[in-house]
């Protein structure tokens, strides 16, 4: 069986084509650099994600954040639903931790803007 | 009147990244015009990752990238004014702008570097039929309503055009709660980076529906849907494809537009193609003293190369500051040929290494990219895969170009399949 994955690690865009013998991935093709392989084989295993998304302010406006590590994309839903639980006090830097290890995953939930 | 070496309208990328270049080149009064309340331009709205793959090697957000360069900017002590509102600019770089704290005033500039980016199309561009009823925004301001404001601007959505802001505002309202029925585009293809269909559109199972637009919104106080219908070759709806699409909110995503009215206002000369100055490789135009750079000059897709050519516009003003210039008699003219839409620069006045950006009109696999003097081949080079969407380049060496002066190059496509073009 033959899967076709566009690469999404650059703009290129290449159109990796990726060979699997039931659970087994065969050969990858099509991709013009190592991240194209890494890539194509994490969509066949676990397809991951960088999330972002933005948390209340206290006071009014929100603010960006993201995973500070790429989320299996599966979980989306479940992740979203608990950083829109957040409210943040100013100030807040980028990189601040909002959310440590969330759902048990490992990664952070960080700022990605100044409020002061 | 005060006099400053350097004023720089827009605080966005662009001009940031000129204004650092040039104090870098040895510019020091320097000052950053900016309207909003504060610096980074659309960049702050744009919340998603994937900004700085290029220039940083790493994925970040819109924020994030803007902070690198307002930091740099503020290490520098290079002046900005926020909530400050340029007004006019004259051929003569007298700038006129406004703000609550000084009224109304005037700079006279050495050199003027334009970074006021891009406009959206709105929907009177488009001539829609139908009512006029809310809930119809433009991707960009519904961005703004729910990344900045925190406001959901709807709960169903359809969204017209697959530009970039679209797809990404696709995901961003299914994240957000809403339910977004379907992108629409016009042509047969795609204008958005192929890393957006896949990361908006197909992960969360939204259909995109190439050569079909929206033929009638619906409505009285707010939409309640909108009639959409396929379009034939020549982009004309055919009606018995025609069928209602139930929603609450329609996003325009049907191109960007160089907000050049100041441009206008100073008598800088235009390109109609780009909607944007024609420049030389400096990105000065065709007014001795200035400059453009970013999405005004033509609209990016990359904000990496809004930097690169924000660095070069930077640095030209500074050459043009610290050491005065005299466009060049004999200068290369750059102009599209076959398949290409538009060339930047337009004019290349001296023999050093020059990148010339250019797009295609239409999606081409495998092309060879040749550049042309007459019937002669300067350079030839091959792509596996061409889009009007994403912006090429082709660099031409200084010692290349030293036997073309005075003479036009010409930047053209040619397919490498059987088919013709």
């Amino acid at each position: 069986m033959e899967r076709e994955i566009i690469c999404t690690s650059c703009p290129m865009g290449c159109h990796v084509t990726v060979t699997m013998e039931e659970e087994r991935i065969i050969s990858i093709t099509g991709n013009t650099c190592a991240r194209g392989e890494r890539y194509a084989r994490s969509e066949i295993t676990n397809p991951t994600r960088t999330l972002t998304t933005t948390v209340a302010v206290a006071g009014g406006g929100v603010l960006p954040v993201k995973s500070d590590a790429p989320l299996p994309k599966k979980s989306i839903p479940q992740y979203l639903e608990k950083i829109h639980e957040v409210t943040v006090e100013p100030p807040v830097l980028i990189g601040d931790v909002v959310i440590e290890d969330i759902c048990g995953s490992g990664v952070n939930i960080v700022a990605a803007q100044n409020v002061i | 009147m005060k006099t400053i070496d350097l004023v720089v309208i827009g605080g966005g990328p662009a001009g940031m990244g000129a204004a650092i270049a040039a104090y870098d080149a040895g510019v020091r009064d320097i000052l950053v015009l900016e309207r909003d309340h504060r610096l980074g331009g659309i960049l702050e709205q744009c919340i998603h990752n994937g900004f700085g793959l290029h220039r940083f090697k790493e994925e970040l957000t819109g924020p994030e990238y803007a902070w690198r360069f307002e930091k740099e900017l503020r290490e520098r002590k290079i002046a900005f004014r926020l909530d400050t509102m340029v007004l006019d600019l004259s051929e003569d770089k007298v700038i006129t702008a406004m703000n609550a704290e000084e009224g109304i005033f005037r700079i006279q500039a050495k050199a003027v570097i334009l970074a006021m980016g891009c406009r959206e199309r709105p929907r009177g561009a488009l001539n829609t039929p139908g009512t006029r009823p809310a809930g119809i925004y433009t991707a960009g301001t519904a961005q703004r309503y729910i990344n900045i404001m925190g406001y959901m601007p709807g709960k169903k959505a359809v969204i017209l055009g697959s530009g970039d802001i679209g797809l990404i505002m696709a995901r961003r309202m299914t994240w957000e709660g809403a339910k977004v029925e379907m992108v629409l585009e016009l042509m047969p293809y795609s204008g958005g980076l192929t890393r957006n269909i896949v990361q908006c559109l197909k992960d969360n199972d939204i259909p995109l529906l190439l050569s079909h637009t929206i033929v009638e919104i619906h409505g009285k106080e707010r939409v309640s849907g909108v009639t959409i219908a396929q379009v034939d070759e020549n982009r004309k709806p055919m009606m018995e494809t025609a069928r209602f699409v139930e929603c609450d909110t329609v996003l325009l995503s049907v191109g960007l537009l160089p907000e050049n009215e100041l441009t206008r206002k100073a008598g800088v000369p235009m390109d109609v193609r780009t909607s944007g100055a024609l420049v030389d490789q400096r990105r000065m135009t065709e007014i001795p003293g200035i400059f453009a750079c970013g999405n005004v000059l033509h609209v990016h897709d990359l904000v990496d190369y809004v930097s690169e050519e924000a660095e070069i516009a930077g640095r030209g003003a500074a050459e043009y500051i610290l050491q005065g210039s005299e466009p060049d008699p004999n200068p290369v003219t750059v102009r599209p040929g076959n398949g290409v839409r538009y060339t930047l620069p337009q004019r290349i006045d001296r023999a050093e290494d020059t990148t010339i950006f250019f797009r295609v009109t239409d999606v081409h696999p495998a092309v060879r990219i040749r550049v042309k003097a007459g019937e002669e081949t300067v350079l030839m080079r091959k792509r596996p895969r061409v889009a009007p969407g994403e912006m090429e380049t082709v660099r031409i060496l200084g010692s290349k170009l030293q036997g073309y002066m005075g003479q036009t190059l010409t930047v053209e496509l040619e397919e490498e399949a059987e088919h013709g073009t």
